[in-house]
């Protein structure tokens, strides 16, 4: 395998990239799956499936698969603006997309929290006329998870979007498709293995979040208590088997979404010929 | 069905691409637009096709108004340089999907669909690469397909972009052939731009030669190469010798050729430039006989021909000769003193 390569150095880099995996991925998350073993089955299962855990799993996966579709239609709209039109201010616009990525998360929280709340520039009208209750309900959730996912989804598409020619758009044209077809049929399918991975990206981003969404929340225990905060509260308590424990489930719960999600591009690769 | 353009003018910022341009193209015609790059020759393309709009002027499809019907709605085929080829689908559903995007209504059957394809396919020549995708191709293959995919919604007129301009030599040369065999087979309105004037000289039934957005000259093949309208074409079209000089009472005087130049009866010596095909000139060897004494600079053979340049002694004007050569000794040495003679030539003012 490694003989007759145009760039050599097969094993070297081969070997580079295991190590280098190993220290900063494999070997943390193995220490924390035996922290969180070594508290036995019976109490691991005790720890894991208590109700309370539950309902934390149902509301981080739930609100970030959320914040990731959000992401996924949106982040392509923005994409799709930035690239397709000239306006002023548009490197503006294009710089702000990055803004969640360099802000620390506890701002945005804290930020949205005062935009959302009873008494914010939003949440005094949602709240007040509506009665939808944004801050310290789920949906406030959603709307941080929803802030710190955008750019990903943004930044994979663009550049595919800035790749795929023109006369791809008109040549669909002149065979007669309209433009929701030449759209569905042409652009879109070129598109889907960009907004995947921004989707992947944005949605395993929102899972880990914790800053930003502690200030949103309010954190009700069953309600709005997401599971990174649960596990922060168990350390809090020097519970550290059964934090690890919560953490090895959200690792196994991500880690087969996941994977799921990279079936999926596979799949779809390979349907179109590029596998 | 014909098309005519009628004053057309485009520009783009300061730049005028088409300046007032009319032109008939025929029932049934295959037609070149050539011309250097830049000329404008794309831009009179893509607004025949309802993808870019003319500032003034009008476009009509059998006299009917088309200026600004959708490209949706005009019924053309459109042939790009790179393809355009979706690169998701498989050559069929690239050639279907002209059939398969139609409303409901309007739509084939699968079957029937599927026999159309199929058919389009084995026109030209690329049936057994049905399941195979744009990437898995060679480029003239996929401008094949492409083609194969424009003529499957029967488009009342094929207009293509340069279509050979991103292939190599060899396949060019091929592709040219088979295009005007499938012209003869399928008699569709079809204009092809191209700045490569021996693809349009093969190919086409007319040529237009365009530069700088303004048509220089329509004609037959024949026609451009053997009577130039302009300076511009004489040296665009073919290799010819541009020599200054004057003429006066019918005739030039060109660096020493004397040619007729009938256009010129006026007593009073005008300044001239005349053009010469490099076949258009006779040598003969020795000092003796008509014409202008010269001396062969260098001879070289190219296939059938041979290349003769020669200098004429008064300035430091050379000749492109071209002789008809079938093996055996060169009859020319280089320096050795011969009579050159044109057989015809074309003279235009300034």
């Amino acid at each position: 395998m490694s003989r007759n390569r145009v760039i050599p150095g097969f094993g070297l880099s081969l070997g580079y990239a295991t190590l280098y995996t190993s220290l900063i991925v494999f070997i943390p998350l193995a220490a924390l799956a035996a922290s969180g073993i070594s508290l036995g089955a019976e109490t691991f299962w005790a720890v894991v499936s208590h109700p309370q855990a539950v309902a934390s799993y149902k509301l981080s996966f739930g609100a970030s698969l959320v914040a990731a579709l959000i992401n996924l239609v949106f982040g392509l709209l923005v994409a799709w603006v930035l690239v397709r039109y000239t306006f002023p201010g548009k490197r503006i616009a294009d710089a702000l997309v990055d803004l969640p990525f360099a802000l620390p998360t506890a701002v945005a929280g804290i930020a949205l929290t005062a935009l959302y709340g009873r008494n914010g520039w939003f949440g005094q009208y949602l709240e007040g006329w509506w009665g939808f209750k944004v801050a310290y309900a789920p949906a406030g959730i959603v709307v941080a998870l929803t802030f710190i996912g955008l750019p990903f989804v943004v930044r994979t598409v663009q550049p595919v979007l800035e790749g795929l020619e023109r006369e791809l758009e008109e040549a669909a044209a002149s065979l007669g498709a309209n433009r929701w077809r030449t759209f569905r049929r042409v652009l879109l399918p070129a598109l889907v293995p960009a907004l995947l991975t921004g989707f992947a990206l944005s949605f395993a981003r929102a899972v880990g979040e914790y800053g930003s969404v502690v200030f949103i929340s309010g954190n009700m225990p069953y309600r709005t208590e997401i599971t990174p905060l649960l596990i922060y509260s168990k350390l809090e308590q020097y519970d550290y088997a059964g934090a690890s424990a919560l953490g090895v489930t959200m690792l196994v719960f991500s880690f087969i979404l996941l994977l799921a999600i990279n079936a999926l591009q596979y799949w779809n690769l390979r349907r179109q010929g590029g596998g | 069905m014909s098309i005519q353009v009628r004053d057309l003018r485009k520009t783009f910022g300061h730049f005028k691409a088409l300046d007032d341009v009319s032109l008939t193209f025929n029932s049934g015609e295959l037609v070149a637009l050539l011309g250097p790059s830049g000329c404008g020759k794309t831009t009179l393309l893509r607004i025949i096709a309802g993808l870019e709009y003319p500032d003034s002027g009008a476009v009509l499809f059998s006299g009917a108004d088309a200026t600004f019907t959708h490209v949706r709605e005009r019924g053309v085929g459109f042939v790009f340089q790179h393809y355009a080829l979706f690169r998701h689908m498989t050559v069929f559903d690239n050639v279907a999907f002209g059939l398969t995007v139609r409303p409901r209504r309007q739509r084939p059957s699968r079957g029937e669909i599927a026999e159309r394809v199929h058919r389009l396919l084995e026109l030209v020549q690329l049936d057994w690469l049905a399941d195979r995708y744009p990437d898995q191709l060679s480029g003239g293959q996929r401008q094949r397909i492409a083609l194969a995919r424009a003529l499957a919604v029967e488009p009342r007129v094929l207009l293509l972009d340069e279509p050979f301009g991103a292939l190599d030599a060899r396949v060019r040369k091929d592709l040219r052939g088979w295009l005007r065999r499938l012209h003869d087979e399928l008699h569709v309105t079809s204009i092809f731009v191209t700045h490569d004037q021996e693809e349009a000289m093969e190919v086409a039934d007319r040529i237009v030669v365009i530069n700088q957005g303004r048509v220089e000259q329509v004609g037959t093949p024949q026609e451009i190469y053997n009577a130039p309208a302009s300076p511009f074409v004489y040296g665009f079209i073919g290799d010819a010798n541009r020599l200054c000089g004057h003429a006066a009472d019918g005739w030039a005087e060109l660096a020493g050729l004397r040619v007729p130049a009938p256009e010129f009866g006026q007593s009073e010596p005008r300044q001239v430039t005349g053009y010469i095909r490099p076949h258009d000139i006779q040598l003969q060897a020795g000092d003796q006989g008509e014409g202008v004494a010269v001396r062969v600079e260098s001879v070289s053979q190219v296939g059938a021909a041979l290349r003769v340049s020669v200098r004429i002694p008064d300035g430091d004007t050379s000749l492109q000769v071209e002789l008809p050569h079938s093996g055996g000794r060169w009859p020319f040495q280089v320096g050795e003193p011969v009579k050159a003679l044109p057989r015809a030539a074309r003279v235009f003012a300034g």
